[in-house]
């Protein structure tokens, strides 16, 4: 395989790739109301900043930027376990994990 | 050790009154007791520090700490206890105790007693901060605590109306004046950069004070700390809240409105001699000044009817005299007559108290009369104060008054004769006051005269003591060889006055007040003694008479002159422009509770409309971030 | 040949993504987050970052999908559980995330980046062998301190989830 892929494809191309990837996930999190889909729009949108970091590290030929990522997979997996544990919680109160229904905040 | 004494000295006070503030509702019938030893813890250590100072003729100072310390200004809590201020413990600290003692005898039914027995406390720990202050600043911190005592006995009967607002009289009449002590003593610190008794003292004597500019600040200086005393030592014009102050409890009266706080002017005066004396025209003034209200409160005096009424206008006019003695700068009189008047004074209280507790509470004279009969201890003593105040030799007052008429001849006739004329109206409406209290036939109801008894002992032996002291006091200062001039000269400003020669004008003029005494006397006894005169009721008092019963329409005047103005103008800001200031600020108070009731809608709790609103900001951030 | 793999790559990918949000059963979206997160692995081996992908493949087929399943079937979540939006929230949610993406792209335009030179260093960064070092060395703290985040996180989820006892009395 070539030295370098990104000599290849180019990072612009990879840059829209995780912008289109990012807005896909800020378009799960307002289209839908079910919390579940919520949190995995929001797995969406962190992996399209992982890959962003992965391919500046390339770019840059640095080790820093995995380094990151992998940290930063590191803190998602535990946000994904307390988030479902309170959605879960949520659900056994409430009967619902639509938030449209939690009306809450209302203030 | 001294520094130790010191403390107990000034600290014996202030335990007791905290004594009593706090624990005096359990232990009532001791508060009394209490509060009397601490005071005489007092007197026996100022006692054996008098001796200390009288053998070693060296002032005690104490620095305790650095108070206020600024970059070229140093005021320390410090305590100063030379020959003057000694007497003037002693006899606080002494008649304090007698005084304390009698009141365990007078507010023996009171129920609040432990309260006012804490209050009397507190006064005397002001009183000794007052005399024992080694600066200006310490000074003012017992001068405001007595004042603020006096305010909280003289409305000590809170129940009644007319009581408290006596009380407010008193502390207002006493702020007017504590604002000319502040403004004296700024004007002293802008001067001379201390307030330090000892190093005002010696940059007086150091500074040729020629400057027009520097003349001018210690006249205003010396005016503003004079207006200070005229305050507490109710002078012109500043004296209308004395004679109500007697709505408190008579031993107050005895012990703060005659014998101990009033002379807290004086006091200062005399500390402050040093300015005085390089400021003529301002000596001037207090000698006028000291001259018309000793003459102005004895005529008022003439026609009082309350027995309390007119021992308060004659220390009124007996404070004058002192102010008189000090403005022709006989300081060392106006001392002396300070301690014997706080003799004969508190004696007189003292006894006029022991009669209204007999009485059962009355004090209008006209409706006593021939309590001699029962009340003979007291009458003995209030006798003997009676004689002392009219000068009559050999009893204390003939020595100190003569000393001050004296003093005054030698500066200026026509004060003199003020000053000898008050004198002979002291000695007539006392008399007065003698003969319709104690001669003649009872003139109260049936039921008084049943209730009147003579008091018991812890009254009746302070006024014995006081009634010695009334008529031995005089050998302080006999003519010729005065102890008292001798003992104070190291603090008097000037050069120690010598002793009055003896000499055929200075005969003639004792002679002339004896006669005066005399003469006074013996009108009073023409008029109530053998013409068994009564004073008639108040309605029926004609021309001067009325004038001068209605206390010259001073009270009138000031309530015309200040308070009603005051009252309109407050009136005036409470009607308009507070209701004005109430709508604007009530006006921001609704627009913004309108607004926020409108704009709480925005939150109406959905999260998705949140997280819109997020992105939105988002984008605007980065937009005006990144792109603009 | 790389660039064809990277454009049927980045189809898959957003294709995936696309599907994940907008699929009414959400067991169907988990599927499709499944294939989204396989081929953003497969990015990651086409920039020969090997360690990342597995550890991606790993963490997320691993063990966050199957959290996600298991709270789904805990659940029991059909789709009539959720109920369609009103179609103005729905216009709204579009144009937001349009309006998102516009303004990414216009950040990125004005900042003009310079992409020519591809830097070609030949010392090798992203080895597991290389990784390894970095993190157990530079980064050993942080990676600590990572555990110690795991840790806390299992102990807090088995505290939330906990049954309230009280309210099981009551």
């Amino acid at each position: 395989m070539a030295e370098n892929v990104l000599k290849l494809i180019g990072i612009d191309s990879y840059i829209y790739l995780t912008i289109l990837l990012f807005s896909v996930g800020i378009l799960g999190v307002l289209f839908r109301r079910s919390m579940i889909v919520l949190l995995m729009s929001i797995e969406i949108m962190l992996n399209a900043v992982n890959l962003l970091l992965v391919v500046f590290s390339v770019y840059h030929q640095d080790s820093a930027g995995q380094v990151f990522v992998f940290f930063s997979m590191a803190v998602a997996a535990a946000e994904v376990a307390v988030g479902l544990s309170i959605l879960v919680s949520i659900f056994r109160n409430a009967g619902s994990i639509d938030f449209a229904t939690l009306r809450n905040l209302k203030g | 050790m001294e520094t130790s004494l010191v403390l107990i000295l000034i600290l014996s006070p202030f335990i007791g009154f905290l004594y009593n503030l706090f624990a005096g509702k359990k232990t009532r019938e001791a508060s009394g007791v209490i509060a009397t030893l601490a005071v005489t813890v007092s007197f026996v250590i100022s006692v054996y520090l008098f001796q200390q100072v009288y053998v070693s003729k060296t002032p005690i100072v104490v620095h305790l700490f650095d108070w206020i310390s600024l970059e070229r200004f140093t005021i320390g809590l410090d305590f100063l206890l030379d020959q003057l201020s000694l007497l003037w413990l002693l006899f606080v600290t002494g008649i304090g105790a007698l005084i304390h003692l009698y009141s365990i005898g007078y507010m023996h039914d009171d129920e609040d007693k432990d309260r006012f027995f804490a209050y009397l406390n507190l006064f005397v720990g002001f009183m000794m901060m007052l005399v024992m202050g080694g600066n200006l600043l310490v000074t003012f911190i017992g001068w405001e605590g007595v004042g603020l005592c006096s305010y909280l006995l003289i409305g000590f009967w809170y129940k009644n109306q007319d009581y408290n607002d006596a009380a407010k009289k008193a502390f207002i009449m006493n702020r007017i004046g504590d604002l000319g002590f502040l403004i004296g003593m700024f004007t002293l610190a802008y001067i001379f950069g201390t307030l330090d008794y000892a190093h005002l003292k010696a940059d007086f004597s150091l500074a040729p004070l020629t400057s027009p500019t520097v003349f001018a600040g210690l006249t205003l200086a010396g005016v503003c700390l004079f207006i200070g005393a005229t305050g507490k030592s109710a002078q012109l014009p500043l004296y209308t809240w004395l004679p109500d102050a007697m709505a408190g409890p008579t031993p107050v009266s005895a012990l703060i409105h005659a014998a101990t706080m009033v002379t807290g002017g004086i006091f200062l005066v005399t500390r402050m001699g040093f300015l005085y004396n390089v400021i003529p025209d301002v000596q001037l003034l207090i000698a006028i000044v000291g001259a018309a209200t000793a003459l102005f409160a004895a005529t008022i005096g003439l026609m009082q009817t309350d027995i309390k009424k007119v021992l308060a206008y004659s220390t009124v006019s007996q404070l004058g005299l002192m102010f008189l003695a000090l403005g022709v700068g006989a300081y060392s009189a106006a001392v002396f007559h300070v301690v014997t008047h706080a003799f004969f004074k508190a004696c007189l209280f003292l006894g006029a108290g022991s009669v209204i507790h007999g009485l059962g509470g009355n004090q209008d004279i006209r409706k006593m009369g021939g309590v001699k009969s029962v009340m003979f201890v007291t009458f003995v003593t209030f006798f003997i104060a009676t004689l002392a105040i009219s000068g009559i030799f050999p009893f204390a007052g003939f020595f100190s008054k003569d000393e001050i008429l004296l003093s005054t001849f030698e500066h200026n006739k026509l004060l003199w004769a003020i000053g000898s004329l008050a004198s002979i109206m002291t000695a007539f409406y006392m008399f007065r006051a003698l003969f319709l209290t104690f001669f003649g036939k009872f003139r109260g109801t049936e039921q008084e005269k049943h209730h009147m008894h003579e008091s018991p002992k812890t009254m009746t032996i302070p006024l014995i003591v006081l009634a010695i002291l009334s008529t031995l006091g005089g050998l302080l200062g006999i003519p010729g060889y005065s102890w008292i001039s001798e003992y104070l000269a190291p603090v008097l400003p000037g050069a120690p006055a010598e002793a009055h020669h003896l000499g055929a004008l200075e005969y003639t003029l004792m002679g002339v007040a004896l006669l005066g005494a005399i003469v006074g006397i013996a009108i009073a006894y023409f008029l109530y003694i053998s013409k068994k005169n009564i004073p008639s009721a108040d309605e029926e008092k004609e021309g001067f008479g009325k004038i001068i019963y209605n206390k010259f329409y001073v009270d009138e005047l000031y309530n015309a002159l200040i308070v009603k103005p005051v009252y309109a103008l407050s009136s005036l800001f409470a009607n308009v422009f507070e209701k004005v200031i109430a709508y604007i600020v009530d006006g921001v108070g609704s627009l913004t509770g309108y607004i926020s009731t409108q704009a709480r809608l925005i939150q109406d709790g959905s999260v998705g409309t949140y997280l819109v609103a997020f992105v939105v900001g988002l984008c605007a951030i980065l937009t005006y971030l990144f792109i603009l | 040949m790389i660039t064809v793999i990277f454009y049927i790559l980045s189809a898959i990918t957003l294709g995936a993504a696309l599907l994940t949000v907008l699929s009414r059963n959400p067991i169907h979206s988990a599927i499709y987050m499944i294939v989204c997160f396989f081929s953003i692995a497969g990015h990651y081996m086409l920039l020969n970052a090997q360690f990342l992908a597995v550890v991606h493949v790993i963490v997320y087929t691993g063990s966050v999908m199957i959290l996600l399943l298991f709270t789904l079937m805990l659940l029991n979540l059909k789709e009539k559980h959720e109920p369609h939006k009103a179609i103005i929230s729905k216009i709204t949610a579009v144009l937001a995330s349009c309006l998102m993406a516009f303004v990414l792209f216009a950040a990125f335009m004005k900042a003009h980046p310079v992409i020519e030179q591809y830097k070609e260093t030949g010392v090798d960064f992203q080895s597991v062998k290389v990784l390894g070092n970095v993190l157990f060395t530079d980064y050993l703290v942080p990676f600590e301190f990572a555990s110690v985040l795991l840790l806390l996180a299992m102990i807090g989820v088995v505290m939330i989830s906990k049954k309230d006892l009280k309210q099981d009395v009551d």
